[in-house]
């Protein structure tokens, strides 16, 4: 099978869904004619149509309501919110009418809709272009939160997001967007919510992350062998729910953990995984700690921007130092 | 369009008045050539959102306020900025991520905000600027200032549109909304996802409302004019929807493949710096120097420093 970009999978998996259930349908924001401003649906509107694909005006509560209120009568909306830095105009329906309605309905009628988003930094487009604003709805029961690694995860993920009977916030990152990957199984895998993948074993210590944070862990990992340390990268895929016990399985092995966030540390779900840890593994536990950004907005400027991101050099840095490791060692 | 070119020839100021609109025009102009050019090398990150086309409005619309007035614009906010007359060196330097540009390089091209120059922001969040510009009008009631929202024609579908239009209008608040159609929000056409006329939602809200062409700045200076009086007489909100267009893509990564054949062309021929020379005679003086201007704030720009981004030197206060 060839390779794919983690764009086209995503394109894939709603076309897929689009073919496969009438229900779907995707609207948002310049995705029909225009395919996408990160050229992640094109072709979707001349070969479904506009009943099925089409484009709205900038009115993200709309979006949102509308998602939701056609999601409670039998459509199965897939939206696209342009930038995560958007998404609190659309809280109000994701967060009070959308998650709420399965659970104080009395389970009358699910709400089967997906949100798909943008995020990530990197890309030097400043403090409102640039959010993972993931804990921003990490608190809200009835939501499920995605943020998939890789093309073939994309794929599946977003497949078992759209067949997933109640609310999904589906995060891509930006800096994944031209990834590529062959596709496994063919790409008809549907991976259901709530489960990680381990990347890379290893015995020392356990680096847990999602989205462009496993790819800095996986690089964080080669730097550290050299040094002798051997780190496990797991990737949560879901934030929500999260696995708790792909991480107590884990640390079982490491003893050690450390959660990799884009994201400030205050309130962050790196936060929540240290309290799964201590609650789960207790006994398990040599170390447990967080690498996030600072506590400050997103810094355009290039020299600033670097800085903030904790990339490979600064993961494989900060495991050194908890495990009080010169570089080089080996 | 069509609504435009049968706009009624404005009254032309005098020469020197003439001379310094048509002057802040070509900045923005150069300085947008400028950006783009520094982007396609690579100088520029992220994304720009250029105002080329569209000089007349800020322009115009600026030349009007006073010094207790405050301006609120979008992420195609350069020209609001240097209408204001925000420094082009500290401006440019902002998008290059320098230390010397106007926000330190922490802002970055959408989001530059200038107090000093009454440019209470730049914002990114598409209606942003009509509700911060809403608030700066509340606060700007007591000192007898007014407030300005530049933003699009998409942004009229925003909610923040329609909540702070009526809010605005309730509380009788000194602000001047100025809509900048280009016919465009981001690749599509503004007819397609516009209900009604633009102009018919102000005026439904019962604000003294008014469509301009955008690409004659005497005009927009007197429509502004007209407009920003009435606000900070205590007559409440005013609205100005100006006609005009944007010459470059959406954005750095836009094509502008969805233009409708010949119309790039029949808008140039109605560009605002002609039209304003063509009112002005010789401006060859005022040509020249801003061409001195940019060349030497580009220089200056690709020369000064990154901020640092060594943690001591980057320190931040905590709010
Ligand atoms: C809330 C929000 N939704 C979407 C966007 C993405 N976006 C940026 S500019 C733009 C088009 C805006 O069109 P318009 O208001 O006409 O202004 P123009 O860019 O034409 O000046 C869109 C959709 C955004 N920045 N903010
Ligand atoms: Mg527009």
């Amino acid at each position: 099978m060839a390779e794919i970009e983690f764009r086209e999978a995503i394109r894939d998996a709603l076309a897929e869904e689009l073919e496969r259930d009438e229900r779907v349908v995707v609207f948002g924001e310049d995705v029909a004619a225009a395919g996408g401003v990160f050229v992640t649906t094109p072709g979707l509107f001349e070969k479904f149509g506009p009943e099925r694909v089409f484009d709205t005006p900038i009115s993200e509560l709309a979006l949102a309501g509308a998602a939701f209120g056609s999601a409670v009568c039998g459509l199965r909306p897939v939206i696209e919110i342009m930038f995560g830095d958007f998404l609190p105009l659309v809280m109000d329906s994701l967060v009070n009418q959308a998650s709420k309605y399965f659970y104080i309905s009395n389970e009358q009628a699910s709400v089967p809709l997906v949100v798909r988003s943008a995020v990530g930094a990197g890309g030097r487009f400043g403090a409102i272009h640039s959010q993972s604003p993931v804990t921003w709805f990490q608190a809200v029961p009835g939501l499920k939160l995605v943020a998939p690694s890789t093309p073939s995860d994309a794929k599946a993920l977003l497949k078992g997001a759209i067949r997933d009977d109640n609310p999904v916030l589906f995060l891509e990152h930006k800096r994944l967007y031209s990834l590529k990957e062959e596709v496994i199984g063919h790409g008809s895998e549907v991976i259901g919510l709530g489960s990680a993948a381990v990347r890379r074993e290893g015995s020392d210590v356990t680096l847990v992350s999602v989205m462009k944070g496993v790819h800095d862990c996986l690089a964080a990992a080669e730097l550290l062998a050299s040094d002798g340390i051997d780190a496990e990268v797991i990737d949560l895929r879901t934030l929500r729910p999260l696995d708790r016990g792909a991480i107590a399985e884990s640390l079982s092995k490491t003893n050690r953990l450390a959660a990799v966030e884009e994201g400030p540390r205050t309130g962050g779900w790196a936060g929540e995984v240290l309290a799964v840890a201590a609650e789960e593994s207790l006994d398990d536990v040599d170390d447990l700690w967080r690498i996030t950004t600072p506590e400050h907005p997103i810094p355009y400027s290039p020299t600033l921007e670097d800085a903030f991101l904790p990339g490979a050099e600064a993961i494989a840095a900060s495991v050194r130092a908890r495990l009080g490791v010169a570089a080089g060692r080996s | 369009m069509t609504r435009a070119q049968a706009a009624k020839p404005s009254a032309v100021p005098d020469r020197e008045e003439a001379l310094e609109l048509y002057r802040r025009m070509l900045i923005i102009r150069r300085f947008e050539d400028t950006v783009q050019d520094l982007f396609l090398k690579g100088q520029v990150h992220g994304t720009t959102h250029l105002y080329s086309g569209q000089e007349a409005v800020a322009v115009g619309v600026c030349s009007v306020l006073a010094e207790n007035d405050r301006v609120a614009g979008t992420y195609r906010g350069h020209g609001h900025a240097l209408a204001l007359g925000v420094e082009p060196q500290g401006l440019l330097d902002e998008l290059l991520g320098r230390a010397t540009g106007v926000c330190g390089g922490r802002a970055g091209s959408m989001n530059v905000i200038d107090l000093e120059h009454r440019l209470i922001g730049c914002f990114g969040i598409v209606g942003g600027s009509i509700a911060a510009a809403t608030g700066a009008a509340l606060a700007l009631k007591r000192e007898g200032g007014v407030a300005v929202a530049f933003f699009g024609d998409g942004a009229t579908n925003q909610g923040y549109f329609h909540e702070c239009l009526n809010f605005a209008r309730v509380f009788r608040l000194p602000a001047v909304y100025v809509c900048e159609n280009n016919l465009y929000g981001e690749f599509t056409p503004y007819e397609q996802v516009t209900a009604g006329e633009i102009r018919a939602r102000a005026e439904t809200l019962d604000i003294s409302s008014q469509t301009i062409d955008g690409n004659d700045v005497f005009g927009v200076q007197a429509a502004a004019r007209e407009a920003v009086d009435r606000a900070r007489a205590g007559e409440g909100p005013c609205f100005i929807e100006a006609l005009t267009y944007r010459y470059v893509g959406h954005s750095r990564s836009d094509p502008g493949r969805y233009r409708k054949p010949g119309e790039l062309d029949e808008w140039r021929a109605r560009d605002p710096l002609i039209r304003a020379r063509e009112a002005i005679g010789d401006t060859a003086e005022v040509d020249r120097a801003v061409e001195a201007q940019i060349a030497q704030v580009i220089e200056n720009a690709l020369a000064a420093p990154f901020p640092s981004p060594d943690p001591d030197a980057r320190e931040f206060k905590d709010g």
